[in-house]
């Protein structure tokens, strides 16, 4: 069980890592958001599922209840993230931001 | 309740009153449309009440009947549009059933990224780029699924979509934005019953 929570809650740490380091790496404003947005959606679920499943370890109503608690987090998540995504790039698209091609200078 | 949210408020105020034509309880019949998506709701919102306040003593459990049965009544054309039950029904299996491979598509994307992201020579691999198209998507709720969907998975993100469905996406490289619409569009379609 304990391996099983350690194995989940470091792929998450992986894929947020994943997304810091994309979020550095990429050329422009629109490819960061690629990592920003979506690796911290998965890493979050892979990390949340293993804190779900590390609070059942001493079976109780209380403790069901606090990890459905925990996994009603990701559904939100799941819903606001791609809506905020979006919401960025419409900003940058209506501010005029061009975005980057292969070629042109990394900004 | 969620999704609704997101649609422009034009449509959403037609739809609501679409529903409302059919909501005041004149004869039995109507009163029968009104049922089902009401008890429907109040089981979802006393779920959520229960897993929320975690108490279990008459006085918690009576004010969650009363709140939810007031939120019921009010909103309860907002979470399942479809009066009939045998529709309504059908409609969320068909969705919950997109969950699974909306799941897997996203962590094989999110492993391409992941991909992307730690290889020494990303400038070269990447190519981000704008795919324009048409989807044949018909009601709103279709296409803000098909949209966080494709925002989901990584590769891909929803640039801009016009009330007829003329999609915008920023994809980071070749691989991401060619498959689409393709395979996620049959399936957003299939899963609201609009092929």
């Amino acid at each position: 069980m304990d391996i099983v929570v350690i194995l989940f809650l470091f792929a998450g740490l992986l894929f947020f890592t994943g997304g810091a380091v994309g979020i550095l790496r990429f050329p422009d404003f629109y490819s960061r958001l690629h990592p920003a947005g979506k690796l911290d959606t998965l890493g979050l679920l892979l990390s949340l599922i293993s804190l779900a499943l590390f609070n059942l370890h001493h079976f109780s109503l209380g403790a069901l209840l606090t990890s459905l608690k925990i996994l009603l987090i990701v559904v939100f998540v799941f819903l606001a993230s791609p809506t905020a995504t979006h919401a960025i790039v419409d900003a940058g698209v209506r501010a005029g931001l061009a975005p980057w091609t292969k070629g042109d200078e990394r900004r | 309740m969620d999704k609704q949210g997101q649609e422009n408020p034009d449509r959403e105020r037609s739809l609501h009153n679409d529903n409302e034509d059919l909501s005041p309880a004149v004869d039995p019949q109507d009163r029968k449309l009104f049922f089902y998506p009401f008890v429907l709701t109040f089981i979802i919102m006393f779920g959520i009440w229960i897993l929320l306040s975690g108490k279990f003593d008459p006085f918690h459990l009576s004010l969650g009947l009363i709140s939810c049965g007031i939120v019921a009544y009010l909103s309860s054309d907002l979470l399942f549009s479809s009066p009939r039950i045998k529709g309504l029904l059908a409609q969320w299996a068909r969705f919950i059933r997109y969950i699974p491979w909306l799941m897997v598509e996203i962590i094989k994307a999110n492993l391409h990224v992941l991909y992307l992201a730690f290889h020494p020579r990303m400038m070269e691999l990447i190519d981000p780029r704008i795919v324009k198209f048409q989807s044949k998507l018909k009601s709103d709720l279709a296409l803000v699924t098909f949209a966080n969907s494709i925002t989901l998975t990584p590769g891909t993100i929803t640039v801009d979509i016009s009330v007829d469905g003329n999609f915008k996406v920023h994809a980071i490289d070749k691989a991401s934005g060619d498959p689409l619409p393709g395979e996620m569009e049959r399936r957003v379609a299939k899963a609201f019953g609009e092929n």
